[in-house]
């Protein structure tokens, strides 16, 4: 190892930008007070999405990753950043989501001038704003315990989105969220410390060439997979987030929902796909997917079951999150192709690009909902669609990419991943997939029935319901619709980055 | 054997070691929420003790007293406290009694 492992390349500095950007953000809001927040949350939003769209049009230009080497200390020593195509695409989703759920909030917030309204107005920027900071350094980093400390910052800005309202129901809800990802980042604390311990580095490109097959590695990876699963909600470990993203206001449920949890995911994916080795990464493969089906499966009969849109939607989160899991074991598979060129892969990332537009235009348009009829209990919201004709098309929008209707997002992932399972020989998981689609079927349209049914009593009054308000839900779902149209070519930009990765494994 | 186990990185990784058992078994079987959180700092403190016995044994470095796992836990640690305070504080909001009265109507969307 006598050549650098990272180079600073001429766009690195924009990965430096993402990360800081934010934190500059909500630096400037403490210090200018709350009567300046909105104006300097708004500019950030423009600059914090420039910088995304900065960072995706550098790496389709160049082809190549980026990277930036803090302080040019190289690690083990340094940190490294480090963008592929993969993390381009999410720092770009990340970017759309926060600045359309930003959008909403500034109007939803705009409606209300009572006292105690202020301060969760300004704590919801803080949060909004640290939450993207710690999103981007998820997404970008190459240090394990960078990413731990990127990890629990996410944390930290997500548990009080969860209970901003400040009543006891949420408080509980929040501290439940808080002792799951606490457990989890400490158990993922612990991977980190054995793999320094074997392998004398945390960085993951480091480590992908040095990494081989021993009981510490076994061992690490298996603690740091779990404690991730515990902050992603896979099945069995998803008893926290229902009433956590069902209790939060709708435009923190919607980044809780579409963004955070992705970003342990998105980590899972490079523990099993870069650092570990392929034996190992099988039967994790085979594990991870198995308990995806089962949330698939599970949580798509809860989401039928519940009387309340938003924990409906909750609960929907769990079931499409299933669906990332069990690409392991098919991008995996025999065909001799690295992971990240088989279609399960682009499915995988097709899938969670587009649950994360789709969920959040559902939380933003079911926001919408309550703010007119004060409650969410389906059964009561018998013609909706009358009186919120735009969130009702928004909500039905998002539903076919959660369906898998053609043409969506959600369509084009799921045959891929449909595909991938039959190719592969896994029958089982070719028949989660369709039953997952069906049952998505099933809740979406008590949603959408709702919208068109006759109203049983007087309809309520718009009140001060701008349309500006629905229109945030609409453009995202809008986005995950035309997901699907894209043809799949753009995807390469998935692949960026990847091939470096391939050569570095070679002996 | 014997003689192994009492060198001293050895030694604090053992104690590590049953430090995290304690704290992990605090986190899943105690029914207090307040116990959770103790059994949380434990379940650190075994951990922050892992790093010091990987530190001592030099690890990949091969010197003894590595100091990037030293500069990893004073950086754990801080995020530990803040993770145990935030998680305090939301105890304390859960203990109190609700003094002012909650809004009748579910807000989920305010």
């Amino acid at each position: 190892m006598t050549s650098p492992i990272h180079a600073t390349t001429p766009g690195g500095f924009l990965l430096v930008l993402a990360v800081i950007l934010p934190v500059c953000a909500v630096l400037a809001i403490l210090a200018c007070g709350p009567r300046s927040t909105v104006r300097i949350a708004m500019l950030t939003l423009a600059a914090g999405l420039a910088v995304a769209v900065a960072i995706a049009v550098e790496l389709v230009s160049s082809g190549a990753a980026l990277s930036y080497v803090v302080g040019a200390w190289q690690p083990p020593l340094g940190i490294a950043l480090r963008a592929d195509g993969l993390s381009g695409a999410m720092l770009l989703m990340t970017a759309l989501v926060v600045v359309a759920v930003g959008l909403y909030a500034h109007v939803q917030y705009g409606l209300r001038e009572d006292a105690r309204n202020q301060r969760a107005q300004t704590t919801f920027w803080l949060m909004l704003l640290a939450l993207w900071s710690a999103l981007n350094a998820v997404f970008i980093g190459e240090d394990l315990f960078n990413l731990y400390v990127a990890l629990e910052l996410l944390t930290f800005a997500a548990v009080p989105l969860v209970c901003l309202d400040g009543r006891t129901e949420t408080a509980n809800a929040a501290l439940r969220y808080l002792l799951f990802a606490l457990l989890g980042s400490l158990l993922y604390l612990l991977g980190v410390g054995l793999l320094y311990g074997q392998y004398g580095t945390l960085d993951l490109l480091a480590l992908s060439r040095l990494s081989r097959s021993d009981p510490a590695l076994s061992v690490a990876l298996a603690l740091m997979i779990v404690g991730l699963l515990a902050k992603a909600a896979l099945f069995p470990l998803h008893l926290w987030l229902p009433p956590a993203h069902a209790g939060a206001p709708a435009p923190a449920s919607a980044v809780l929902s579409a963004l955070v949890i992705k970003a342990p995911v998105f980590l899972i994916l490079r523990l099993v796909l870069d650092v570990a080795p392929p034996q190992a990464a099988a039967v994790a493969g085979q594990l991870l997917a198995v308990l995806g089906a089962a949330s698939i499966l599970f949580c798509s009969v809860m989401a039928l079951r519940q009387a309340r849109l938003k924990l409906m939607i909750a609960y929907s989160t769990v079931a499409q999150l299933g669906y990332l899991f069990i690409v392991f074991p098919l991008a995996a598979g025999g065909t001799g192709l690295p992971p990240w060129e088989t279609i399960a892969w682009t499915g995988g990332a097709l899938q969670l690009i587009s649950h994360a537009l789709a969920k959040a235009a559902m939380f933003l348009a079911a926001g919408v909902i309550i703010q007119v009829y004060g409650h969410d209990r389906i059964a009561d919201l018998g013609g909706f669609g009358r009186v919120l004709p735009v969130s009702a098309a928004a909500m039905g929008l998002a539903g076919l990419s959660l369906m898998g209707v053609p043409p969506s997002g959600g369509f084009v992932a799921k045959c891929l991943l449909l595909t991938a399972a039959v190719i592969e020989g896994y029958p089982w998981l070719a028949a989660t997939i369709l039953a997952g689609g069906l049952l998505a079927g099933g809740y979406v349209f008590r949603v959408i029935d709702r919208a068109l049914a006759v109203p049983a009593g007087a309809l309520p009054s718009r009140r001060a319901v701008p349309r500006r308000l629905e229109l945030a839900a609409l453009v995202l779902a809008v986005a995950a619709v035309l997901l699907g149209l894209v043809p799949l070519r753009p995807f390469g930009i998935l692949q960026i980055g990847r091939g470096g990765l391939a050569m570095a494994g070679l002996p | 054997m014997m003689m192994a186990a009492l060198q001293p990185g050895a030694l604090f990784g053992l104690c590590g070691a049953a430090l995290v058992g304690i704290g992990l078994f605090a986190v899943v079987a105690s029914p207090g929420l307040l116990r959770r959180i103790v059994g949380c700092n434990i379940l650190g403190a075994g951990i922050f003790l892992v790093f010091g016995a990987v530190a001592r044994r030099g690890a990949g470095a091969g010197f003894a007293a590595d100091p990037v796992p030293q500069a990893l836990v004073i950086t754990g640690i801080v995020v530990a406290f803040s993770a145990s305070a935030l998680a305090v504080a939301l105890l304390k909001r859960l203990a109190e009694p609700a003094e002012e009265a909650a809004p009748a109507e579910p807000r989920g969307g305010s």
